[in-house]
């Protein structure tokens, strides 16, 4: 069963950005808020909240579709994988992600793909996020 | 080795509307940063005697090697020179303004100058541009301006807004700098002098990353204490009820300030309590950048403004200090009215804790006859009966709207030595009182405090230990003493204090060794030590003596938990101090 990061409980969150820190320590061994799969912004004004943008691993992914280079294959289950070495830094991919999952990383001139680890969910103080399988919410 | 982008401080100058980038790694490795830091950029940067309106007068910024890296390490300390009381001015925020500082690429920001028209400060990565902001100049509300630099500026939700509302652009000596609009760099003016600067805000936001030394130490590290701040329940003070949490327990000991403090229990304490405003106005918590506990509390008052269920809502943050000076210190007991009172008072850009403690003198005052109809303006404030009335003098302080409210404008010592009532004009080294009457240990702490405030050395915890269990004027000095040192190696890291509980020297020095900083709790203690001394010389050299600073006589009335305080025993703590700290050279008693 393939998993995902989903957002379950929006309103519940702060904007400690403790998520986005948690991902760019894991995926690059750095301090960053720009190099994170995840994101989380503000809706207007803090005081409105919070959006947390994150890889919903779609079945049939448009980035995939827009990869001319098969840098993005479709992972078993939904979501994507990336082959870094096959990209060609056309950026097609996240003008195809239309909630703007796919993060650039203007430094390395490449996209930041989730990896579906889940670690961003754990440092989450109110359960905003969670890791389950995809296709859940269908589910239930 | 500490990754090199914190060593970068950019200097910013508004006269010549120019920056450079210089390296300073020998002031970050040597006071790590922070408070450390920003007192030898002060003293290198201040001239002596400075009127702190003129341009020479620096606003320094800085942020320390455990921002962004650690959760709570998410505040940046502000210094220049205090308008209010004319030596140390110290302030500090978190909001996004450490994390943003520090993701753009510096450790600290140093502003000198002045424009001749309003302007703001942009600050992308190493993109630094000074804009136009005649248009923002005037505008109402403080919250209005961060709507507009919101829309135009890079970096939504990761960048700090920081700006200032009329009261700083009127030189009121205790305007604060709103910061993403319910943060703020509060107490002794830094409003002000962004103000006398014609600078009404500066944005930055970054998009670097800051590499970590031993990335597998880091990590185990950062779990622990991510794992300890969340789930120890070390923080939900913070978290539950927020510093509001104050209100009853200080109330029931005798300790809550109230009607200037010829009270320390207020009747309608239950009205504005904690537990009351999370009850029935709390809509949302919300966190710093890098903080998961979540401390900022935001009520929701609706208001009806016309028949047929209209209704305005107001979002308006809240927390014990505001709760004190605006609400038990006026008398105020309807939540809505504190509510409605605070919001104003932000949206102006004032101080909260010094404007309601200069309109709780200005009650007294007119109440006992030193002022009249005439010097308010028709005013009639009378403890907490109207509160449009407090609204109305909060927007005419903000103004300066004749001669009494700019006296009021320039602190509340200021306006009782021209119109009297000193006796009860309750400031601290020139600063109006935090709202803790618990005994003799916070206000010999505000007396002599670099900030003249409780978060300099937290006397009010020193007294209820003290009503716990017996103790020596002697050893209440001495902790003041370990505090204050303490606190300056947190604040020069820059961790919030919120989380002193966790962030002890030994897990300080923990936290420090995967970024590449080897110390030891001792070596901590003394940089603490020193950065006390070096606070110190700057008040000294600019005219403050703790042997000749002023104790009002309603301190001296009002008992405390601990009984009534007595002014020979306290200035015989403050020379314990003086002594204990070894500031006997910098603090002779001739000057």
């Amino acid at each position: 069963m393939s998993y995902r990061v989903s957002v379950v409980n929006i309103e519940r969150c702060i904007g400690c950005y403790s998520c986005m820190f948690a991902c760019s320590r894991l995926r690059f061994g750095e301090v960053s808020l720009a190099k994170s799969a995840i994101q989380v912004k503000s809706a207007g004004g803090i005081e409105r909240g919070f959006v947390i943008v994150v890889c919903r691993a779609c079945v049939d992914p448009p980035c995939v579709k827009s990869c001319p280079t098969r840098a993005l294959t479709p992972r078993p289950g939904g979501g994507v994988i990336f082959d870094e070495s096959k990209c060609n830094s056309c950026k097609s991919c996240y003008e195809a992600c239309i909630v703007r999952a796919v993060v650039w990383d203007e430094e390395r001139g490449k996209p930041i793909i989730c990896r579906y680890c889940g670690f961003c969910t754990k440092f989450c103080p109110h359960d905003v996020i969670v890791f389950e399988p995809v296709g859940r919410e269908l589910l239930v | 080795m500490m990754d090199p982008s914190l060593y970068n401080v950019l200097y910013i100058d508004l006269t010549e509307r120019k920056y450079e980038v210089q390296e300073r790694r020998d002031l970050f490795e040597k006071y790590l940063g922070g408070t450390g830091v920003a007192i030898k950029l002060l003293e290198e940067e201040c001239p002596k005697g400075v009127d702190p309106f003129s341009p020479d007068n620096p606003i320094i910024f800085a942020v320390g090697p455990l921002t962004g890296l650690y959760p709570l390490a998410s505040k940046t300390v502000a210094m220049f020179k205090s308008p209010l009381t004319g030596n140390l001015g110290e302030s500090h925020a978190g909001g996004r303004s450490a994390v943003a500082i520090r993701l753009a690429g510096y450790g600290a920001i140093v502003i000198k100058g002045a424009s001749k028209t309003p302007v703001y400060i942009s600050i992308f990565n190493d993109q630094v541009k000074i804009k136009d902001a005649t248009t923002l100049w005037g505008m109402r509300s403080s919250y209005a301006v961060g709507r507009v630099l919101r829309e135009v500026e890079p970096g939504a939700g990761k960048r700090t807004i920081m700006r200032i509302g009329i009261a700083g652009e009127n030189l009121v000596r205790y305007a604060n700098v709103v910061v993403e609009s319910y943060r703020h760099f509060g107490r002794l003016g830094l409003g002000a002098v962004f103000g006398s600067k014609k600078l009404k805000a500066i944005v930055v936001a970054g998009t670097r990353s800051v590499k970590i030394d031993d990335l597998k130490a880091y990590m185990k590290v950062y779990e622990e204490i991510f794992r300890s701040l969340t789930e120890t329940g070390v923080m939900s003070k913070y978290h539950v009820l927020g510093t509001a949490e104050n209100v009853l327990p200080l109330n029931a000991m005798g300790a809550l300030p109230t009607r200037n403090l010829m009270q320390t229990r207020f009747e309608l304490a239950e009205n504005i309590s904690g537990e009351a405003l999370a009850e029935k106005y709390l809509v949302r918590k919300i966190a710093c950048t890098h903080c998961p506990i979540g401390c900022i509390h935001l009520a929701s008052l609706r208001i009806a403004f016309a028949p047929g269920h209209e209704y305005e809502t107001l979002i308006i943050p809240y927390d014990y200090e505001p709760i004190y000076s605006l609400g038990s210190m006026l008398g105020i007991g309807s939540v809505e009215g504190l509510l409605r009172l605070i919001e104003k008072v932000e949206g102006l850009g004032l101080d909260a804790i010094s404007t309601g403690v200069a309109m709780a003198w200005a009650t007294e005052a007119y109440q006992r006859g030193l002022i009249s109809d005439k010097e308010t303006m028709g005013l009639k404030p009378n403890w907490g009966e109207d509160v449009e009335v407090y609204i109305r003098m909060a927007e005419r302080i903000a103004k300066r709207a004749n001669e009494f409210y700019s006296a009021l404008a320039d602190g509340v010592e200021f306006a009782a030595s021209k119109y009297g009532g000193l006796d009860f004009a309750l400031a601290c080294g020139g600063n109006e009182v935090p709202g803790y009457h618990t005994g003799p240990a916070a206000l010999v702490g505000f007396l002599v405090g670099p900030r003249h405030s409780h978060l300099d050395s937290a006397g009010y915890g020193i007294d209820q230990k003290a009503l716990r269990s017996l103790m020596t004027k002697e050893e209440m000095v001495r902790q003041i003493v370990e505090e204050e040192r303490f606190r300056n190696v947190l604040t020069s890291l820059v961790i919030c204090l919120f989380a002193r509980g966790e962030y002890k020297l030994e897990r300080v020095v923990k936290a420090l060794e995967p970024v590449g900083i080897k110390t030891s709790s001792e070596e901590l203690m003394r940089l603490g030590a020193e950065i006390q001394k070096a606070k110190a010389s700057f008040k000294a050299r600019e005219g403050y003596s703790p042997y000749k600073v002023r104790i009002a006589k309603r301190f001296l009335e009002t008992p405390t938990p601990l009984g009534k305080l007595n002014e020979e025993e306290l200035r015989s703590m403050i020379k314990m101090y003086i002594e204990m700290a070894g500031l006997e050279s910098i603090y002779t008693s001739s000057n």
